[in-house]
């Protein structure tokens, strides 16, 4: 099916499935009414009437994987935590966001915040948990209050606490705020953070399944893997299967942002492409055209034009050279230098960085000495070459995955756009000006401080 | 107990003698009012988890809400009720970023320079910012009113550039937007965040993030369930167009097109003259929609 096809004669409103989304525009849908007047919290009683067993069957069978980057099944993870063990489970929601571009679990946590605590306490039967934790991200206060209220609504209509619903099934939430560091998404960082250290993360195996929250089994998932589960649970794998492809089945959450006309986030079954997400919503701003993007956050390569035709889902991105990460996509217009991109991206690396092993630790600094060099006009021709010797060297030798995310907008730009490193090496500075590529980028400013638009005189196009 | 003076101070103001090794004195506590208060306070918290360590982050906020900043008395507050040193507690709190080692201002100002937001124009307001306020990044206006830090992305992308006041977003900035909006809060006016509630002072936020939730009428419910680009795809879904959308068109790959490479933009897209005045300001959160509005049109010319 081509794009055209698609938007031309199906509609966006055929392509798109809000499923997470679908309520977001009803009266308060961060209420337990509203999210109960949707089906609410009837996922969670059709787990109740399984064996945990059966829950866990069901959730690997739908084929649902994570989405917080890596696309684990998620089903198959909860398989792993040993049963009759003796030791308590915990299940420990990840809502650190912070990988940058990545902007879905926190306006899904803001609207419906139900969702993942149905969610939880599903995925907390399933593996036998009786204390389940959300890490959320210290920097967005108008989250926390959502979720710290919508726990307590949990608890006081018996969703939450001692034998929820009659089942027996006893669970608490402990909604937990970080304090800033982007290492503490990382999986065994955050158990760290929980556990009141510093977030560095921990040496696998044992893996959490095993040895996770204070040495006990553990599950780690994503705020929108566990808020999928609901769905799954009320409306069944058949239904999410019909979604999406053969190995990346289902609906998910694509954050358009950047150069667009209209970003925000688009829920669509996986394997949709740029293409037609750019096609129905407008494309990229009026008179521009794209230049580079990313599939899934700052730590997946970038992608070019060339790639709008990918089909945004697991297969589809990494066969292109990718990863569909956390499907942010982050979309940069000819106006950008790309060089300055990847610099401000590697000084965030280098920021980051915990600093618990070498390659990390030095490489990113390294990097940015580099970059920032080159960027100002400063470089000669062999900085091109250290700067791939020093992302090789990071990527695959580094204690967790930053390492390897920090090496990758370095090694896809250079890919892609290696001539334009050459020419701020050979004029001796940056060709792009800045101005151009802000939001406020040929508006007038009026006398009042705020700015004039031009009128709508050219459509956006898209490549 | 001799070593968090100098490791809490080392970064703070440069007035501050540095210690050379000598044995510093323990911080003092805090009066005996405040510290039975505090006192009740982190036994609740430390009751939420399984292991009393775990409440570690959460007590270094609360001790956060009592001073603006995590002092060497807060240090050793946290590191009593935990059984822990001190120079465990301050190994903690160095490694966050939200932990700060010096009063934060009344009003904590977050400008988003992660590479999207830059681009977009954070890098310029924050610029014009420091300006405007005469300090520099993560420093306090005399009056004590405004501090400023350039913060990473903090989940927002789609509103960029996104600023935000003691972690309430204030989404799709402009430096004429962010300028009036640090100007409103040195003089005391009620400023509204685009998503969550009125703002409280830094201290305030600080309780909430330790655990204690906004008692306040309405916050809760403020702001409503997110902007424009929150509920775009589901418009979409519904069957409405979003502003500017619905006619885009593809033209040919950036292969075919020679001089890509070059930058398009400054040299060949000077300001139109012939601009129209605003519809609606820039700034305003009811111009939905159009964050990357219209910019010059050069380059990409339609074929
Ligand atoms: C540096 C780094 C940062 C990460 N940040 C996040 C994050 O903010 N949220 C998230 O869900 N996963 C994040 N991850 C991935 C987690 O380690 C983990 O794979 C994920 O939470 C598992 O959940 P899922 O299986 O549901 O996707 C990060 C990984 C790395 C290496
Ligand atoms: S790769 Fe970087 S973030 Fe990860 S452990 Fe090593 S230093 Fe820490
Ligand atoms: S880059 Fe600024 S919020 Fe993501």
């Amino acid at each position: 099916m081509t794009a055209d096809s698609l938007v031309g004669e199906a509609g966006p409103e055929k392509l798109l499935t809000p499923v997470l989304s679908a309520t977001w525009d009803d009266h308060r849908p961060w209420t337990l009414d509203t999210y109960r007047r949707h089906d609410g919290y009837q996922g969670l009683a059709a787990a109740l009437r399984m064996q945990p067993d059966e829950v866990i069957a069901l959730v690997k069978d739908a084929g649902l994987r994570g989405r917080g980057g890596a696309g684990f099944p998620t089903g198959m993870k909860w398989q792993f935590i040993p049963q009759g063990d003796g030791k308590p489970h915990y299940l420990v929601v990840n809502a650190d966001e912070s990988e940058p571009g990545t902007c879905k679990d926190m306006p899904l946590l803001f609207a419906n915040p139900h969702s993942l605590i149905e969610g939880m306490v599903i995925a907390s039967y399933a593996i036998r948990c009786s204390h389940a934790f959300v890490y959320l991200r210290g920097e967005v206060v108008p989250v926390l209050r959502r979720l710290q209220a919508a726990v307590a609504e949990a608890y006081e209509a018996g969703l939450l606490g001692r034998d929820i619903q009659g089942s027996g099934f006893d669970l608490d939430i402990t909604v937990h705020a970080g304090a800033g560091a982007y290492i503490c998404g990382e999986e065994t960082a955050l158990l760290d953070s929980l556990e009141g250290r510093r977030g560095q993360p921990r040496l696998r195996p044992p893996f959490p399944a095993i040895a996770g929250l204070y040495a006990c089994p553990t599950v780690v998932n994503n705020v929108e893997s566990i808020a999928s589960v609901p769905a799954i649970l009320h409306r069944g794998k058949e239904w999410f299967r019909s979604l999406g492809s053969e190995k990346s089945p289902g609906f998910t959450l694509y954050s358009l942002s950047g150069h667009v006309t209209n970003p925000g986030q688009y829920e669509a079954p996986l394997g949709v492409t740029l293409r037609q997400l750019l096609e129905m919503s407008g494309g990229v701003r009026e008179g521009h055209r794209l230049k580079f993007w990313t599939p899934g956050g700052s730590s997946t390569p970038m992608f070019t034009d060339q790639h709008l035709d990918v089909p945004l889902d697991y297969e589809g991105v990494g066969a292109a050279g990718s990863m569909l990460g956390t499907k942010a996509l982050q979309v940069f217009d000819e106006t950008t230098c790309v060089v300055r991109a990847v610099t401000r991206w590697t000084e965030f690396y280098a920021h980051e960085s915990c600093g618990k092993c070498t390659p990390c630790r030095e490489g990113t600094y390294w990097l940015v000495q580099l970059m920032r060099r080159i960027e100002a006009g400063e470089g000669v021709q062999a900085d091109l070459d250290k700067l791939l010797d020093i992302a090789d060297n990071i990527f695959g030798k580094s204690f967790c995955a930053l390492g390897d995310g920090a090496a990758s907008p370095i090694t896809s730009s250079l890919q892609y756009f290696r001539e334009e490193y050459e020419q701020h090496i050979a004029q001796r500075g940056c060709p792009f000006d800045p101005a151009a590529s802000t939001v406020w980028a040929g508006r007038q400013p009026a006398v009042n401080g705020n700015a004039a638009r031009r009128p709508a005189q050219e459509k956006g196009v898209l490549a | 107990m001799t070593t968090h003076e100098t490791a809490t101070t080392h970064e703070g103001p440069a007035a501050q003698p540095v210690g050379l090794g000598m044995p510093a004195l323990p911080a003092p506590d805090y009066p005996a009012d405040v510290r039975a208060r505090l006192d009740a306070d982190a036994k609740e918290l430390i009751g939420r988890y399984p292991v009393a360590r775990s409440a570690l982050l959460p007590l270094l906020h609360l001790v956060q809400s009592e001073e603006g900043w995590v002092s060497p008395t807060g240090i050793r507050f946290c590191a009593e009720q935990l059984g822990l040193t001190t120079a465990e507690v301050t190994a903690v709190a160095t490694f966050y970023t939200m932990y700060r080692r010096r009063p934060a201002g009344k009003y904590h100002v977050g400008v988003c320079t992660n590479t999207l937001c830059a681009v977009l124009g954070g890098d310029q307001i924050f610029a014009e910012l420091k300006e405007h306020l005469g300090i520099e990044n993560n420093e306090t206006t005399e009056d004590g009113a405004v501090s400023i830090e350039h913060i990473e992305c903090n989940a927002a992308c789609d509103y960029a550039p996104v600023m935000t006041v003691n972690w309430e977003f204030f989404d799709n900035q402009t430096p004429e937007s962010a300028k009036r909006l640090v100007d409103d809060l040195r003089a005391g006016h009620t400023v509204l965040p685009t998503r969550g509630a009125a703002l409280c002072t830094f201290r305030e936020t600080s309780r909430i993030l330790a655990g204690f939730p906004d008692e306040r009428p309405g916050a809760l419910d403020a702001s409503g369930a997110g902007g424009a680009p929150s509920l775009a795809g589901l418009r979409l879904a519904r069957g409405e167009t979003l502003p500017g959308g619905g006619a885009a068109r593809v033209v040919s790959p950036r292969h075919q097109d020679g001089a890509d490479a070059a930058p398009g933009g400054p040299s060949q897209g000077a300001p139109s003259a012939h601009d129209a005045p605003a519809e609606t300001a820039a700034s305003d959160p009811h111009r939905t929609g159009d964050a990357a509005g219209p910019a010059e049109p050069e380059g990409g010319e339609d074929r």
